[in-house]
């Protein structure tokens, strides 16, 4: 099954450390493990803060755009993963070892509607 | 009831759970399953009683119910039930062997989907009764005091999320094996205390889901033998139910373990749950649940309130809060010590919790701390604390106690 991981967290929260050019991204032993445990990475990335969030909406007659998220939270939705595994024990456990659940943030795991 | 009847509400006791169970495993449509499962216990009512009943009740159940799956997969058109049919013809009735311990009954893999952690607690304990237990949506309803349409709306939408969110149909791997357990076993535990503590007698047509709990209780400690807590929580329930005809006088208004007439507790639970209770301790993995029932077991064996082996509880009460550590639990032990220490020692670790502020609001921190000034009757400080704890009492049983203790002590 195919399941999106939504990262959630205080953006105010120091973000990953940055790392020096030589150094992995904090994320790279959590797609290793991932690997050999068989869970495809389909794609991912961090998100930009939503401070350059853009809302659209469509009345019908006029297109509405406003600054900012969707919901203004304390947490924000911070980054994605698509993953393919088994099922959902395995989606959680992949959220559970996920770097932004071991830093103290949430990640909500949603099963992608298969397509046909 | 004709032979056939009873031969059919006995193998609706027996064996409802698992033809469900085998059901859900063989077409993965839960829905299906009981629908399937119901029509073959209404077939069995008619073929039974002009046929005979079958040598062997379940795998006539079981047969029945998945042929009749399969007729209504072939008459749907779809392209996924033509997919699903191949899958029900191609899966075994019996189920595949697991790990070392052998063959893994179904029901056991339905317990675990039941009570997986991704479900809200309302829905494991719904989706339990119905599934595994065989109680009506109606039933749960009336027993959970919501309206039917409620139920049925928790039911569909537990049973939505197992199969949209891919909620695996299985026992769960070792790794997880001891936190899955626990969820099982909270809500047996949680569904035998609904029942318990809801007063006798309220509404005729409420089913006894304290006894529901014993049943799935026993099965969970057959299907699980090699897991002394699924046995201690067994004895735990017996234990507990064994005093429920003495918890209760004949208004309705509760009696405390002390004043309650031991000979109306039920001699022969008691017997099975202490022999359940030391098979367990004996495997050396004593967990809440053991020793939960060790503290039950306590009480059990005292011939009198005051024969009661006091040191003995505040012991194994010891123990539980260094497993699970629970300003509750320190609260029990506390009266515990009173018992065995005096009543100084006891009061002393009360109005510690009560400076710590852990148990803030919770009435039976004034109840226990007037209890025992009572007894050491200092009147007027215990009368304080009875008209604290009556603020605060959550049920009418409970306020008419502590009522009753505080016109003692005032009078």
């Amino acid at each position: 099954m195919r399941y999106m991981l939504l990262m959630c967290g205080n953006e105010e929260d120091d973000g990953p450390a940055a790392h020096a050019e030589d150094e992995e991204p904090c994320w790279m032993p959590w797609a290793r493990e991932m690997q050999a445990r068989g869970v495809l990475l389909v794609e991912g990335s961090q998100l930009q803060p939503t401070s350059t969030a853009t809302t659209v909406r469509n009345s019908g007659s006029e297109i509405l755009v406003a600054d900012g998220p969707f919901a203004e939270t304390k947490e924000q939705i911070l980054g994605y993963d698509v993953i393919e595994c088994t099922d959902l024990d395995e989606a959680i456990y992949a959220a559970s070892r996920h770097p932004v659940a071991l830093n103290g943030g949430v990640v909500e795991v949603r099963p992608v509607l298969a397509s046909v | 009831m004709t032979d056939a009847q009873a031969a059919v509400a006995e193998a609706f006791q027996q064996e409802w759970g698992k033809v469900v169970a085998t059901l859900i495993r063989m077409t993965g449509d839960w829905d299906l399953a009981e629908e399937c499962t119901q029509d073959a216990f209404t077939t069995a009512l008619t073929r039974w009683a002009s046929d005979g009943v079958p040598d062997r009740p379940g795998a006539w159940l079981t047969t029945t119910a998945r042929n009749r799956a399969l007729d209504r997969l072939r008459r749907s058109k779809t392209e996924a039930a033509k997919l699903q049919e191949v899958a029900v013809l191609s899966v075994p009735e019996e189920p595949a062997p697991w790990g070392d311990s052998g063959v893994t009954d179904d029901r056991l893999r339905l317990m675990f989907t039941c009570c997986h952690p991704a479900l809200t607690l309302e829905a494991r304990v719904a989706l339990t009764l119905r599934t595994l237990a065989g109680l009506t949506t109606a039933e749960i309803a009336r027993a959970f005091l919501v309206p039917e349409a409620t139920m049925a709306k928790r039911l569909t939408r537990a049973k939505h999320k197992i199969r949209d969110a891919g909620i695996p149909y299985r026992v769960p791997p070792a790794h997880l094996l001891p936190e899955r357990t626990n969820g099982v076993l909270g809500v047996l535990y949680l569904l035998f205390n609904e029942g318990y503590s809801a007063s006798a007698g309220e509404d005729l047509l409420r089913p006894d889901l304290s006894a529901e709990a014993i049943r799935l209780g026993r099965l969970l400690a057959q299907l699980m033998p090699d897991e002394p807590e699924a046995a201690g929580l067994l004895a735990l329930m017996l234990l507990q139910d064994a005093r429920s005809a003495a918890r209760l006088d004949d208004a309705g208004d509760l009696v405390s373990l002390e004043d309650q007439e031991r000979s109306r507790w039920d001699g022969a639970r008691i017997a099975e749950g202490i022999r359940l209770l030391e098979a367990a301790l004996r495997r050396q993995r004593a967990g809440p649940y053991q020793l939960q029932a060790a503290i039950a077991a306590c009480h059990a064996e005292a011939a009198s309130s005051g024969d009661t082996d006091w040191a003995q509880i505040a012991l194994l009460y010891g123990e539980l809060h260094r497993i699970v550590p629970s300003a509750v639990i320190e609260l029990n032990r506390a009266v515990a010590v009173a018992m065995a220490d005096g009543f100084e020692a006891g009061l002393a670790l009360v109005d510690e919790l009560a400076a710590s502020g852990q148990l803030t609001g919770y009435y039976l921190l004034p109840a226990t701390r007037a209890d025992l000034l009572r007894r050491m009757e200092r009147h007027a400080e215990a009368a304080a604390s009875y008209r604290e704890a009556l603020e605060l009492a959550p049920t009418d049983p409970e306020r008419r106690y502590l009522a009753r203790r505080l016109a003692e002590v005032a009078g």
